[in-house]
């Protein structure tokens, strides 16, 4: 499935499209504090918002945007395809479904804390319907200099090569930034997302970006917990995946059966610690950080080889 | 949140999973009181969530009163894995016919629920041999899918119609509780052919407890971990003597990481999250100036919407109220850092324009 998704296409679209770079987004939840905030950052970064969802304050609007009750309303005239959502995590399960049912192809869901039951039921729903979801508990997506749903700061990236893929948000701006720093811009960036269950895994999201040309190599931050980086591993080795690929690892000196701030931050044995993570990705021939700012320098290393 | 045993035993007989008999004590008077109930032989569960129990001796048998007496004092001064028991379990010994492995569980990597089942129970679950693992729908388990699984641990007749309405009964637990896992192991099959949960692991979904108020009574936190729960942070109590705050969970352990690296000792971790306001920094400085043997405090925090003058403005309150006296060490990127720095100069506060910096700075100390 992820194969046939078209996450550029969809984003960003064709230059022969009318609305290319400008494909319309709506924001669920957009009247709340963080929600207000982020859809006056997203604006002023370039996504083309074109409505909010708040249910009972239809027909009011916030920054010239108008802010529908339902997302039929929202998405009728203006046929989008994303929405950023926004609400607060009981209210996940509702939103995302009724951003499914309504042609929705990507959501970028922001709420952390959202029951795992939820995610699995929305992940399972949006299969079916033909969409992808990135998150929960994920800063979001930004193509550089394009536009951006989420929460993540403009300022660490910049339009480049690389792609960046994060289960963390603020290490995914500190990583970002050193690249910027170190001259290697970024494509694409996007949160993974901090909890067990993850609408879009690294191995969907590397899918995303394999055929990509203007993609030349992809830094991956990771964490304890979970297995997603083992996986990552083995899929690189076992699909002969080409592009340079650069590790981080959080969470080395984290103890044991803890949650470290995310819920999927959590390591039980051996399962989902940081040796069995970066011995992995050493049998993959992927240089793993000891810490962020040694990341472009790992990746100058790897584009030159 | 992970369930002492019998909490998990609570839940499971509440959906009509049987248990052996037991009683909960939490002082000898209690458990010579319970094992007049029980009757001898018996055994003294410590009530730990760390794994590992029947290893570390933290589950004995007693045939006697006396023996009672001695071993209880002894389990509830046992020390396993830096834990040390509130209670101990007292559990009738159940005729096993024979002992099995059962547990249901969250999978990440596949992004449902599984089951393994195995026939060799009462073992470490990395040991076992002959083990079967199979997927289950996001509504639970069917009869046909539980047929299976008794099947393939080699269950026929009664004892299979037995294990069938067990695994129901379990599926139904997880889905309805939202349970990340329950683990059964042994999972007996005594003697009348019925089957029964020798022990419980349960871990509970954290993020579902809003709409399980009868779940809320397990949440045992400590008071420091209530007041940063109260503020939305994520905080984990360390043993090593600088605290570190940062905004984001990856970035929090990232720096534990570096100062570790860096021959420095940790001692707690705090993520206040995503809002970073002066409000929230100084009680983040709060939480922290109640843990002991803290001697710095290194503050990460990397933020583009951050205005770094107001937690310049948090730190300056926090000293000024005497919340704390240890020096912070600080590196925030994000706007108005000049006259951040300019506000805290006179301070027990420095800023750094890396993290390498402070840390160094921190460590050194």
């Amino acid at each position: 499935m992820s194969n046939k998704f078209d996450l550029f296409d969809i984003l960003i679209g064709k230059e022969s499209d009318d609305d290319f770079k400008k494909k319309p987004v709506i924001i669920q939840g957009m009247t709340g504090s963080f929600g207000s905030t982020h859809t006056r950052l997203m604006k002023e970064y370039g996504t083309n918002i074109v409505a909010g969802i708040t249910p009972g304050k239809g027909g009011q609007s916030f920054e010239g945007i108008p802010v529908c009750d339902t997302v039929k309303e929202a998405v009728e005239g203006t046929a989008a395809k994303i929405s950023g959502i926004f609400v607060p995590a009981p209210f996940f399960l509702g939103a995302a479904k009724e951003a499914i049912d309504n042609g929705i192809k990507l959501l970028v869901a922001i709420p952390e804390h959202v029951p795992l039951i939820d995610s699995l039921k929305i992940l399972e729903y949006a299969k079916k319907k033909g969409a992808i979801m990135i998150g929960p508990n994920t800063p979001g997506i930004i193509v550089p200099e394009v536009m951006k749903v989420g929460i993540m700061p403009a300022k660490p990236f910049v339009q480049g090569s690389t792609a960046v893929f994060s289960r963390s948000g603020t290490l995914m701006y500190e990583v970002s930034h050193t690249l910027t720093q170190s001259g290697y811009g970024q494509r694409i960036c996007f949160g993974i997302g901090g909890d067990p269950i993850n609408g879009t895994n690294l191995i969907e999201a590397f899918n995303l970006v394999r055929d990509k040309d203007d993609i030349n190599s992809i830094v991956v931050v990771g964490e304890i917990g979970g297995d997603a980086e083992e996986k990552l591993a083995e899929y690189i080795i076992s699909t002969n995946f080409e592009k340079p690929v650069v590790a981080y690892v959080a969470g080395r000196a984290a103890p044991k059966e803890k949650k470290m701030g995310h819920a999927g931050a959590i390591v039980y044995g051996n399962y989902g610690s940081a040796e069995s993570k970066v011995s992995n990705y050493a049998r993959a021939n992927v240089p793993v950080a000891k810490r962020p700012g040694e990341v472009p320098d790992l990746l100058r290393c790897r584009l030159k080889n | 949140m992970k369930l002492l045993e019998y909490q998990g035993k609570e839940i499971f007989s509440s959906y009509g999973i049987k248990i052996p008999k037991s009683h909960l004590a939490s002082n000898v008077y209690e458990a010579i009181e319970a094992a007049k109930d029980i009757g001898f032989p018996l055994v003294l569960k410590s009530q730990l969530t760390v794994g590992g129990r029947g290893k570390a001796g933290a589950i004995l048998k007693c045939k006697t009163e006396e023996e009672i007496n001695q071993k209880f004092q002894e389990l509830m001064k046992k020390e396993v894995k830096g834990e040390f028991p509130k209670s101990i379990l007292l559990e009738e010994m159940a005729d096993i016919r024979k002992e099995f492995y059962l547990s249901f569980f969250l999978n990440r990597t596949k992004r449902c629920y599984s089951i393994i089942a195995s026939s060799q129970g009462g073992v470490e679950i990395e040991s076992f041999k002959n083990r079967i693992i199979m997927d289950v729908p996001i509504d639970g388990i069917t009869s046909d899918l539980a047929s299976r699984v008794a099947n393939d641990i080699g269950l026929v007749d009664n004892e299979k119609i037995a294990f069938i309405e067990f695994i129901q009964k379990l599926s139904k637990l997880i889905h309805e509780k939202e349970a990340e896992l329950a683990e059964i192991n042994p999972l007996a099959l005594l003697g009348d052919g019925t089957f029964v949960a020798l022990d419980a692991k349960v871990i509970l979904d954290d993020n579902a407890l809003f709409r399980h108020e009868d779940l809320k009574k397990y949440e045992e936190l400590s008071e420091l971990e209530s007041q940063a729960k109260e503020n939305g942070f994520s905080f984990v109590e360390l043993d090593g003597d600088i605290a570190i705050i940062g905004n984001g969970a990856g970035l929090v352990m990232s720096t534990l990481d570096m100062v570790t690296d860096a021959g420095g000792n940790a001692g707690a971790f705090l993520d206040f999250g995503g809002r970073a306001t002066t409000e929230s920094i100084y009680q983040a400085l709060k939480v922290i100036s109640k843990v002991k043997q803290i001697k710095t405090i290194l503050v990460n925090l990397f933020g583009g919407i951050v205005r770094t003058d107001l937690v310049a403005q948090a730190i300056l309150k926090a000293y000024h109220d005497n919340t704390i006296q240890v020096p912070v060490f600080a590196r925030i990127t994000g706007a108005e850092s000049e006259k951040a720095r300019e506000m805290l100069i006179e301070s027990k506060a420095k800023l750094f324009n890396t993290v390498e910096e402070a840390i160094n700075a921190a460590v050194k100390y």
